[in-house]
């Protein structure tokens, strides 16, 4: 057994309490379980407050889009939901942020564990600088997935056949994962998320380094993705947001100002911020 | 369309003063160059005389002589007697008692120890001991010929007189090396015991064997220690530290230790290491850790810089996949550092390689003929010998110090070539 | 509502890791224990001297001559331990060995930073940095078989009355040795002068050594006295070259061309060769060792503090 905590077997959260306005809009989908839960988180480096009491909830298996201006917070939020924020020292967290209803900043939670459960792709495509199997290879090996070198391989094939990279590298996979082109080492990023069956994947501008072909990739693997795991993804542009995601949390100067599904939020944004920025008068 | 003309065109005498203004400007450029060239030429100056100095200190003179079977019968396998017939029968008008001193004076001290080696049967000369067959040998010269030898006094003699002034060998033993020469029957080739013998009294048999074993051996203590206690402690300073007074503290007081008069760290040695822990006193055991200490500071200071050269993102990435910060550490930054920590340590080894005054301090002075077997026995360095030698009356050990340092130099010159070499290969952009 | 188990929770202790981080803390702490090694050894050693020897006749007295000490039927047999001579003696050396080094050194950083292309610097600057890299027993040996000789021919050819050890043979060999340190702090004092700064002055139809002299040199001032200082720490705790080429005997003058004796030199003489470790004359090395550490400490701290916040002044 690859995972000893199923988490999907918790009960679900009750939709609907602090969550997207579901029914709304044109969204034929049937109430969604509920992933994560934020209520009322605050993050503020030292004086400086970079988010203000957010409340969102993340839908199981869809992909949800934070926008917004930069230095809006969505990154902040995004590094939340993983802990990475924890390596700033003068960050500081408040409220609560449940992850399939476990209080993810609870004083018992390992964060080696949580980052387990809760993946994560960088701007900059990141491959250590080893080889294409041991970049995928390294997160079963740490948590010890693989009891043998014929699971691993198997593990690192399967990782990469999902990150739609597995025909590109094959015959490859001893070369130094830093040796392919950007959209490549993304997706081998991603690969290397995706090995240690997360639930959750953050994506955190996952193409802001990549040309258009390459970006068009990822995001087609995006829409795949979805599928198995749920994809929270910080995007800069707002048009990605539209074609990957289906629902849309758009921040504004550390608030979270509107979210909805993605269709409403484009066509018809309830507030005047969201409009304007969606109009491209304010980024 | 017309052009304005400018409005106040130079002066007469803005002209002037500007041809003075180029003036002092070339000048000054020349003087910044002058200076360069001042320390280089220097340098090259250092350099050259210590390389002319010291270049005869590789090679050694020797001069063969026909060993008789007669002489052997006479000798009865004693090689000091051997020695003496032979030089008497071979130099032509060595019958008075002070000729003879003068014959026996051309040979080294080692010559008779060549001599007994084959008397004994263990240097082949096709013939068994006991049964004495005429052979001829090279032996070593005396440090006096030697030199006579080197500075091409021998064949000066007879027409430059004042040259006899700088050699204290007289004109008769002058004659028979003149006659030597012309015969072909000396020789300087390479001489191996430079670098394998232990030290000595006598300069033609004295080697830098012990001080390049005694070197080796502080150096991989020093080395073994500083790197593995600087390379934690910059990961530590590095990846762990929290910001506080008591890093802060440490990273001052690292910075000082680094400036600190190397002869201090000698005397800690002697205080702590000698008086206190009763260490064997002159061994390379303490020499290792004295240098280590004092080493300890550069390498933490070249790890910490080679650790913040690899790029958060590689942490980032190994967090995130649930790695712990330790497992994110040494599975990733370190093994990514490690070239770079590698330079400043073989670097800072370099430095302790050259360094005297602590080794002194602690007693590593001593005259130590045999080479150290082990870090507990007394052992000698490069740079101690070094100043051993120079502090020597004999002529004959100017040459051997020049060399010593030769041999010095071209360990530095490896040292830092490897560290140069191991920055190029590794060198990342990231 | 069942109490479940949070599956987020830590499943298994890590003690290596436990372990790894003490040893870490521990090897950091190792540099401490450095400092605490020094200080205490230098310490204790200097409090039992100046039980025999009243630290006031140590820090005024003019008269160094520790080896009356062996000699019981000497009047006064304790012999006379006062630094001012060996401080003289030092200080000169150094004063001599920075004379030489810092116009050396700063035209040097001046050419390489503001003259030099690219290409030459890069062959330039590190082969003056070999002057550094040179072992000091080889600038010692140096010094004493060809400079102090050539010092001394050339001194008495011109009527002076020269030592064959001269304080200026030492102190001049002592500078060639720091010309690197100094150069190379001036270099980085002077690159760290925002380039706005000069191309005001170039602006203004300035020449490039006007704009030198009278911009960037006194804009860089600070840092490079703060290498001074660093140059003068590290000459006046130099050993070997002093040890090897200066003199042994106290004497208490200005003359470049005397011998004189330094702390180093003392140190050295009082330490090696046959010794009982419980006499004044051992127990006194410390006392200067302790003397030499405060010295050469205040110089490096002002001289990095300055260092320090003049490459700040221009982040």
């Amino acid at each position: 057994m690859v995972n000893p905590m199923n988490l999907q077997s918790h009960s679900p959260m009750p939709t609907g309490i602090t969550g997207f306005p579901i029914a709304a809009g044109a969204s034929t989908e049937v109430a969604q379980n509920i992933r994560i839960t934020a209520k009322d988180v605050s993050v503020s480096y030292g004086d400086l407050r970079a988010l203000k009491s957010i409340d969102l909830d993340i839908a199981e298996n869809r992909v949800t889009a934070l926008i917004g201006p930069s230095g809006c917070g969505k990154s902040t939020f995004l590094r939340c939901i993983n802990r990475m924020n924890d390596l700033i020292p003068s960050c500081q967290v408040s409220g609560e942020i449940k992850l399939s209803g476990h209080d993810i900043y609870g004083p018992e939670v390992d964060v080696e564990v949580l980052r387990r459960h809760v993946g994560m792709v960088f701007q900059k495509p990141n491959p250590f600088p080893k080889t294409i199997y041991d970049n995928v290879a390294y997160g079963p090996r740490i948590h010890g997935l693989a009891g043998s070198k014929g699971e691993l391989d198997a593990i690192v094939e399967k990782s990469l056949k999902r990150a739609g990279l597995f025909d590109e590298v094959k015959d490859r996979l001893d070369r130094l994962g830093t040796s392919l082109s950007g959209g490549q080492q993304q997706r081998l990023c991603i690969a290397r998320a995706i090995a240690i069956e997360p639930e959750v994947i953050l994506m955190d501008e996952p193409c802001s380094a990549l040309d258009p072909i390459a970006t068009a990739k990822i995001e087609e693997l995006i829409d795949e993705l979805k599928q198995r795991y749920t994809i929270v993804i910080v995007t800069h542009s707002m048009q990605q947001a539209a074609r990957v995601s289906d629902y849309t949390a758009y921040f504004h100067l550390g608030e979270l100002v509107e979210r909805g599904d993605t269709n409403r939020i484009f066509t018809s944004p309830q507030h005047a911020k969201t409009e304007a920025y969606i109009s491209g008068r304010i980024g | 369309m017309t052009n304005t003309p400018i409005r106040s065109p130079l002066s007469a005498s803005a002209v002037a003063g500007l041809k003075k203004r180029y003036r002092s400007e070339s000048l000054y450029r020349r003087l910044g160059l002058g200076a360069i060239c001042a320390s280089l030429g220097f340098l090259a100056f250092l350099l050259a005389s210590i390389l002319q100095q010291g270049g005869g200190a590789f090679f050694k003179t020797e001069i063969r002589f026909d060993i008789t079977a007669e002489a052997q019968m006479d000798a009865e396998g004693d090689a000091f007697i051997l020695l003496r017939t032979t030089l008497r029968n071979s130099l032509q008008g060595a019958n008075t008692r002070a000729a003879r001193r003068q014959a026996y004076a051309l040979a080294g001290a080692d010559a008779e120890e060549q001599l007994q080696a084959i008397l004994n049967g263990t240097q082949s000369t096709g013939a068994t001991p006991g049964d004495p067959m005429p052979f001829s040998i090279w032996l070593s010269a005396s440090d006096e010929v030697d030199f006579a030898v080197k500075s091409g006094l021998v064949n000066l003699m007879e027409t430059d007189a004042q040259n006899i002034g700088q050699t204290r060998l007289t004109t008769t033993q002058l004659n028979w090396l003149a006659k030597l020469e012309s015969d072909g029957e000396i020789r300087t080739p390479f001489n191996l015991g430079f670098l394998t013998n232990g030290d000595s009294r006598d300069a033609e048999r004295a080697g830098l064997g012990g001080a390049i074993m005694g070197s080796l051996f502080t150096l991989m203590l020093c080395f073994v220690t500083s790197f593995f206690v600087g390379v934690m402690a910059a990961v530590y300073l590095e990846e762990f530290a929290p910001k506080n007074l008591f890093t802060a503290f440490l990273e001052v007081n690292i910075n000082n230790l680094a400036s600190v008069p190397s002869i201090i760290f000698g005397l800690l040695g002697l205080a702590i290491f000698l008086n206190m822990f009763g260490m064997p006193r002159s061994s390379s055991l303490v020499g290792g850790m004295v240098l280590a200490l004092m080493t300890l500071p550069t390498v933490i200071i070249a790890s910490r810089v080679s650790l913040q050269s690899v790029p958060p993102s590689i942490r980032e990435a190994a967090l995130a996949l649930g790695a712990t910060r330790i497992q994110a550490v040494f599975h990733h930054v370190v093994p990514l550092a490690l070239p770079g920590m590698l330079t400043g340590a073989i670097l800072g080894m370099a430095r302790a390689l050259g360094e005297t005054a602590p080794l002194l301090m602690i007693g590593m002075v001593a005259f130590i003929a045999d080479p150290p077997s082990s870090v507990l026995d007394p052992a000698a360095a490069l740079p101690v010998q070094v100043f051993l030698w120079s502090d020597s009356p004999e002529r004959a050990f100017a040459e051997k110090t020049s060399g010593a340092i030769l041999v010095l130099i071209l360990f530095l010159i490896l040292m830092n070539g490897a560290a140069i070499m191991l920055r190029k290969k590794f060198e990342k952009k990231w | 509502m069942l109490k479940t188990v949070n599956p987020l929770a830590r499943h298994k202790a890590r003690p290596q890791e436990q372990a790894i981080r003490t040893l870490l803390v521990a090897c950091a702490a190792a540099a401490i224990l450095v400092t605490v090694g020094i200080i205490a050894s230098l310490l204790f050693e200097s409090i039992r001297f100046f039980s025999e020897v009243p630290m006031g006749d140590f820090l005024f007295g003019t008269t160094w001559s520790p080896q009356t000490a062996m000699r019981e039927d000497q009047v006064g047999s304790t012999g006379a331990f006062g630094i001012i001579p060996l401080l003289a003696g030092t200080f000169l050396i150094s004063f001599i060995a920075l004379s030489i080094a810092t116009p050396l050194g700063i035209y040097s950083a001046v050419y390489l930073a503001e003259y030099a292309a690219p290409k030459s610097r890069a062959i330039l600057k590190p082969s003056l940095e070999i002057l550094a890299g040179i072992p000091t027993v080889v600038y010692g040996f140096f010094a004493a078989l060809v400079i102090a000789p050539l010092i001394r021919d050339v001194g008495t050819s011109l009527g002076f009355d020269v030592a064959s050890s001269s304080a200026l043979a030492a102190g001049s060999i002592m500078g060639v040795m720091i010309i690197p340190l100094i150069s190379s702090i001036s270099d980085d004092a002077i690159s760290a002068v925002p380039q706005s700064l000069k191309e005001a002055s170039i602006g203004l139809g300035a020449t490039k050594s006007e704009t030198i002299r009278q911009v960037i040199l006194p804009a860089a001032l600070p840092g490079i006295a703060g290498g001074i200082l660093l140059a003068a720490s590290r000459a006046i705790g130099e050993t070997m070259i002093v040890v090897m080429a200066a003199g042994l005997a106290a004497n208490l003058t200005v003359n470049p061309l005397e011998a004189v004796t330094t702390v180093t030199v003392q140190i050295v003489m009082l330490l090696t060769g046959d010794q009982e470790f419980d006499s004044a004359k051992t127990l006194a090395a410390f006392a200067l060792g302790l003397t030499l550490l405060a010295i050469t400490l205040v110089f490096n701290i002002f001289g990095s503090w300055i260092v320090a916040r003049n490459r700040e002044a221009y982040d």
